[in-house]
């Protein structure tokens, strides 16, 4: 489904990614796992197409969807015609808005009008504390239910892969296990996952596949298990 | 007394009307882009131009003034908003595509509305136009108060347009998402949602409104000169940011407020003490609420 090859891309002058390459088939869960600075974040800004200055700027290799290449695309096009939807580091969720608000703009694009009732309907199911707030101004909701929020936002896009940065951050343990419970169930309706996880145990735990990042080079692939029994992984990311 | 005061008031709701028809293109602007669009004030000159131009036209056609006045009314806003497009395309997006910093983009603005100015100069020429007739005056008394058709209009369309304006901005998914941009830029593309054409549709609204509100000068007061944006324009700027910046309630009350401080003070004071005294009182309301009367702090709305 997603393809990228030799990708380098630069933030100004820093090279953030040195050429990675990776895949993610259609209903996978695929994790990225390193450090900090690794290029977890870039890696999907990269796939997304936020454009510079805020997003980096690739200066070699591809990224291709279904076997086309998306390098010409631009972010809002990605989302609307590709149905990838990405959920972005620190939420970024429009807090002068409603919970309700948020999640229709979130279909901006969409002219589906019954399945945009269905989303709406699974979102409210999946996380039933955005039903109870949905009145509210989101700036309102605790740091677990603006994350809950913007993985809802990113559902009502219309999306079939969901690029999820992060999304355990901040959540207390009981949110995080209701957050990676509702992940799960969408995978399992044909989700297609690409997760960035800090937490490399919850991330392999919970994904198919797995890459490991570390300073803009891929330096250990395999399915989850396999990544999980690596020694070198488990020094550097399980605590080993 | 209480008569003239009557009398007063509507004049002023009047003029608050144009400078509240320009600060909505002012707040709009600033709500989405953070930006002060210096080059509004000259947008509403080239309307009331453009009004002109197309008025004559119809004019020379042998129309009825009626009929011209209804065509002008939407080819002027038309008109108008491809001015505001034009300089948002050409001026304020390659900067803001090179990720420059804010101040650059806000001397640009300024430059903008100097070329527009000089370039109306150079164009026409320094004689002033005399707009020609297409509302005939009618007078209506009611008791003290004399109201003229001209005046009622500037005042309906002014809150004609707002009602309009608070319609889109909280109701329709394009204003949402110009609310969305105010508060986080980086996520609107993530939702779908294409940037320019929002921020296209911001500088089509504003620069239509200032059209619009170019016309009406020109039909209340039918003298046309190069500069008339350039005051009326910062006082209008003033009220937005007297009513909050980013506030379509905060333009629409900061401009009636300007509007009723200048036609009260030149009801007691020599005429000349108008625009010192105007503006010492909005001053106090600042230094009283530095975010403007509806601005809330920190946060950026529209």
């Amino acid at each position: 489904m997603l393809t990228v090859t030799n990708l380098v891309v630069r933030y100004g002058t820093i090279e953030a990614l040195h050429g990675i390459s990776f895949t993610v088939q259609r209903g996978e869960i695929v994790t990225l796992i390193g450090a900090n600075g690794a290029g977890k974040t870039t890696t999907l800004h990269a796939i997304a197409r936020i454009a510079p200055p805020e997003g980096p700027r690739v200066v070699a290799g591809d990224i291709q969807f279904e076997g086309k290449s998306i390098l010409g695309m631009e972010a809002h096009a990605v989302v609307r015609d590709l149905h990838m939807a990405l959920a972005p580091e620190g939420r970024h969720i429009f807090g002068n808005l409603t919970v309700e608000e948020n999640l229709t703009l979130a279909t901006y694009a969409r002219q589906d009008t019954a399945r945009i009732a269905q989303d709406l309907d699974l979102v409210f199911r999946l996380f039933p504390r955005l039903a109870e707030r949905r009145r509210q101004r989101s700036e309102s909701l605790s740091g677990g239910e603006q994350q809950m929020l913007a993985v809802g936002r990113a559902l009502m896009t219309g999306a079939t892969f969901l690029m999820l940065d992060e999304p355990s951050m901040g959540l207390a343990p009981l949110l995080m296990y209701d957050m990676f419970r509702a992940l799960r169930e969408l995978n399992a309706q044909g989700m297609t996952i690409l997760l960035i996880e800090q937490n490399a145990r919850v991330a392999l735990s919970f994904a198919h596949r797995g890459y490991v990042l570390d300073t803009g080079e891929i330096t250990a692939q395999g399915t989850a298990a396999e990544l999980m029994a690596n020694p070198e992984v488990k020094k550097a990311y399980l605590g080993g | 007394m209480f008569d003239s005061f009557l009398q007063n008031i509507f004049n002023a709701l009047q003029w608050g009307s144009f400078y509240s028809l320009i600060a909505l293109g002012y707040t709009l602007v600033y709500g989405v882009l953070r930006l002060i669009n210096f080059a509004h004030g000259d947008i509403f000159m080239v309307g009331a131009y453009i009004a002109f131009f197309v008025a004559t036209t119809f004019l020379g056609y042998a129309l009825s003034p009626t009929a011209a006045l209804a065509l002008t009314v939407p080819l002027t806003m038309l008109l108008t908003a491809a001015v505001g497009v034009t300089i948002e395309r050409v001026a304020y997006r390659p900067l803001r595509r090179k990720g420059a910093n804010r101040l650059y983009v806000v001397i640009t603005a300024l430059m903008c509305g100097l070329i527009l100015e000089n370039g109306n100069l150079a164009l026409l020429g320094a004689s002033r136009k005399s707009f020609p007739q297409l509302l005939d005056k009618t007078v209506y008394t009611l008791g003290p108060v004399s109201l003229t058709n001209q005046k009622l209009a500037v005042i309906a369309c002014t809150i004609l347009v707002f009602v309009f304006l608070q319609f889109v901005v909280t109701k329709t998914k394009i204003g949402m998402a110009m609310r969305a941009i105010s508060y986080d830029k980086f996520a609107v593309p993530l939702m779908g949602i294409p940037l320019d054409t929002i921020i296209l549709f911001t500088f089509v609204l504003g620069s239509s409104f200032a059209g619009l509100a170019g016309l009406l000068f020109a039909l209340s007061y039918p003298v046309l000169d190069p500069y008339m944006g350039a005051l009326v324009g910062w006082k209008a700027f003033i009220s937005a940011v007297v009513g909050g910046i980013g506030d379509i309630r905060g333009a629409f009350v900061g401009g009636f407020l300007l509007g009723f401080v200048e036609i009260l003070v030149v009801a007691f004071f020599p005429s000349t003490y108008r625009e010192l005294i105007a503006f010492t009182i909005l001053l106090l309301i600042l230094y009283r609420k530095p975010t403007g009367i509806f601005g809330i702090a920190g946060t950026t709305k529209i």
